[in-house]
């Protein structure tokens, strides 16, 4: 194609792209390094019904909108927010560091840190569920592939399921089913014999929830997507394994799995990214206790319940992106080099 | 009434606009829309409101839990989303911060007859908010449950509490007697607020926003905190104040922390919880030792008019909202809520919040306090897990505490 014409081709993808995504991360970007001008306070007289009239401490609402109006995007605070407190945490870092005897007092203080605490569970999450989920996608693409034709459309109907239901709303009916007063959680009281046993109180057993909630609601893209390349697998290929002699398992490693593996690039990526954005189970399950991911933080600061933090909140989603690009290097560097060594 | 039925009867109501509207009398035409709180008393109150719907006077009203989430962005508009924001005590400080409530003296000159002084929240010198209801925790007790244990006296501190609870379990009656809203974020931070208001702590240095939590006040109500919780469903990380409510209601707890608000259909023995409801007494929030405060921040609920609309509108929704608290409301629903209206008489669900008034605290509507709760929501949850002392967590608390005020420009 002459390079006249293919741009032309991609010019609306490339304009929407830009107006969607490049724009908005730019102004998150400027966004992350200002932070709000000072509030100008003063001391007024309030009235109310519980003890009286005090004098209380109160914004000056005029003067302070009249700085915010000669200067909207507020103070530069350069990198300020990612390394303060909230954020990266470098001199909170620094202190633990000279404070600890131990590597692992050390970590234990770093953990307690709220960016810290939300990027462990975020990475952890990451990479349990996109393998697994991918695995488990795939084992069910194979087993649809091989049942009779009567069963496939219900069977297909029921995989999909956790893909069809909004993943807030899939949580809370799990979170309710595992509540220790729950059909789940107290059969599991039952089967361990032990009537104390609660998810909501153990770490590890919310971070296994919240893993295998996250399994189950990405199986069913894997699944389709296996399932369409199943169909362009060669047939020729697969009778002649057969005739080799190989089994059913070494004819899914030899010739199914490299069929595929350019898809499984393709989702490995799509995933990761969903992976990383992990929010919804916290919320549907209540377990910001034990459980807080990047995305959480960012939700949290925009609740204007909390005053609406823009600065901190886009200086963890600038991360976010970052860690995002970092985690999907391999992934990247693969797909360019299977796509340099093609035409050759 | 169940919320059914309020429901259908609004929407009833709504279809008979032109009945409605000599009732309500609005002077003028005008566009209502109310952002509020949506819980029983608050519906009370809005289904009178919805009733002024009629012609030249249109009402739309908007009832979520959210609410506190949407007033300014909502109101930051020109015109504004809503004309009327149902607020309280803790509320109010992020409309006035951002000057986004109109100054209520004309309103209330001429159309607010009904109010009492006591109504009026008067910022340096103008009225800023109409308050109508009182509300806060306060202690829910298992009458029966307390016999059967054998313990005659009500509690009226915290150790007195862990006493009982202790007798309660020692006698095999309920193995987890407590209950409070103990779920991170809002509701864990405001029982620490209600737990250091008792102790008689400081949240800020005195004429600052320099945090001040970490202070012996601070780690007593922690510590008091942590020996409740020894009482309470292992899962109580996870319990809020709604849930807290149901579980009461289902008789698995014998002494509990919960909102005034929530007690109408707790203690209504034709409600869904008839056998509960029946034992269940509401008393003060219990002080701690030999201080006498009660550990419970007082709330009180109202309502502002929106800075960003018409005076048309304001006045409209001005005289919806009058009508909705009007006196005819608390007596036809006394049990309502604890009204702060003209000529309401304390019911039985008002005991608890009444007692309450006696020495209680207010919450605290320093205009940095938001920054200050969301720094506790957060920071105290690993104390409660074990992985920090009382003494890091407020640490932490602070400097979440600093970050944040120096973001919003309250620190530098």
């Amino acid at each position: 194609m002459p390079h006249r014409s293919f741009l032309f081709f991609i010019l609306p993808s490339a304009i929407a792209m830009i107006l969607f995504i490049a724009l908005p991360i730019g102004s998150v970007l400027v966004q992350s390094l200002f932070v709000e001008h000072g509030q100008i306070l003063h001391e007024v007289e309030t009235c109310s019904p519980f003890g009286g009239c005090t004098t209380e401490t109160r914004v000056d609402a005029e003067a302070t909108n009249a700085l915010r109006a000669a200067q909207p995007l507020g103070r530069f605070n350069g990198l300020g927010t990612y390394l303060n407190r909230n954020h990266l945490a470098t001199g909170e870092i620094a202190a633990f560091w000279s404070a600890s005897g131990s590597w692992g007092q050390f970590w234990s203080r770093v953990s307690q840190l709220p960016f810290y605490r939300a990027l462990g569970f975020t990475i952890a999450y990451t990479l349990v569920v996109t393998p697994c989920g991918i695995a488990l996608g795939f084992w069910i693409a194979l087993a649809v592939n091989r049942i009779p034709k009567v069963l496939k459309g219900p069977v297909i109907f029921v995989s999909l399921l956790p893909m069809i239901i909004t993943p807030l709303i899939g949580s809370l009916v799990l979170y309710w089913m595992l509540n220790s007063r729950g059909i789940l959680g107290r059969a599991l009281q039952w089967i361990a014999d032990d009537p104390t046993l609660s998810i909501g109180s153990s770490g590890p057993l919310t971070w296994a929830v919240l893993f295998l909630y996250g399994i189950w609601i990405a199986a069913p893209f894997s699944f389709v997507v296996f399932y369409a390349g199943l169909q362009t697998v060669p047939q020729d290929t697969l009778e002649s394994a057969m005739i080799d002699g190989a089994s059913r398992w070494e004819r899914v490693r030899f010739v199914v799995i490299p069929h595929l593996v350019p898809l499984a690039t393709f989702v490995a990526l799509v995933q990761l990214m969903d992976n990383f954005r992990v929010l919804e189970p916290i919320v549907g399950f209540n377990a910001q206790a034990r459980a807080t991911s990047l995305s959480f933080i960012i939700f949290n600061d925009l609740k204007a319940e909390n005053g609406q933090l823009f600065g901190s909140a886009a200086a963890t989603s600038m991360m976010t992106i970052l860690f995002v690009v970092i985690l999907l290097m391999p992934v990247l560097i693969r797909t360019w080099r299977d796509f340099s060594r093609k035409p050759a | 009434m169940t919320r059914l039925s309020r429901i259908s009867a609004a929407a009833l109501l709504a279809l008979a606009p032109a009945a409605a509207l000599a009732e309500c009398g609005i002077e003028g035409d005008g566009s209502v829309r109310v952002l509020a709180n949506d819980f029983n008393a608050l519906d009370l109150v809005m289904e009178r409101v919805n009733s002024c719907a009629g012609d030249g006077v249109t009402v739309s009203v908007n009832q979520t839990e959210e609410h506190k989430n949407l007033q300014v962005p909502a109101l930051s508009i020109n015109p504004a989303e809503y004309t009327v924001a149902v607020i309280a005590n803790n509320s109010l400080p992020p409309l006035l911060n951002a000057g986004l409530a109109r100054p209520l003296d004309d309103l209330v000159a001429e159309y607010g007859d009904q109010l009492t002084d006591q109504q009026l929240i008067r910022i340096d010198g103008k009225i800023m908010a109409v308050a109508f209801m009182v509300n806060g925790q306060h202690l829910f007790i298992r009458q029966d449950i307390f016999d059967e244990a054998g313990i005659e006296e009500m509690p009226a501190t915290w150790e007195e509490v862990l006493e009982d609870a202790q007798i309660i379990r020692d006698a095999g009656l309920i193995e987890y007697p407590l209950v409070s809203s103990y779920a991170p974020g809002w509701e864990l931070a405001e029982e620490f607020i209600n737990m250091y208001s008792a102790e008689g702590g400081q949240f800020f240095a005195p004429g600052s926003a320099e945090p001040a939590v970490n202070s012996p006040e601070g780690i007593a109500a922690l510590e008091m905190m942590k020996a409740m919780t020894e009482f309470m469903d292992p899962d109580y990380l996870t319990i809020g104040s709604l849930e807290g409510s149901k579980m009461w209601g289902a008789g698995e707890a014998a002494i509990g922390q919960l909102w005034a608000s929530q007690a109408g259909p707790l203690i209504d023995t034709e409600g869904d919880y008839p056998e509960v409801a029946a034992e269940t007494v509401l008393i003060a929030a219990p002080s701690v030792a030999d201080k006498g405060i009660p550990g419970a921040a007082l709330f009180w609920d109202g309502f502002s008019i929106a800075q960003n609309i018409s005076d048309e509108d304001a006045a409209a929704s001005f005289q919806a909202m009058m009508y909705g608290i009007a006196p005819e409301l608390a007596q036809e629903e006394p049990t309502g809520a604890s009204w702060m209206i003209e000529g309401y008489e304390p019911t039985a669900n008002a005991v608890g919040i009444v007692a309450n008034l006696e020495g209680g605290v207010a919450y605290p509507t320093t205009p940095f306090m938001d920054l200050m709760h969301s720094a506790l929501g957060t920071e105290l949850v690993d104390y409660f897990q074990g992985n920090e002392s009382a003494e890091q967590a407020l640490e932490g608390v602070e400097a979440a505490y600093t970050a944040a005020a120096q973001e919003r420009g309250f620190l530098n």
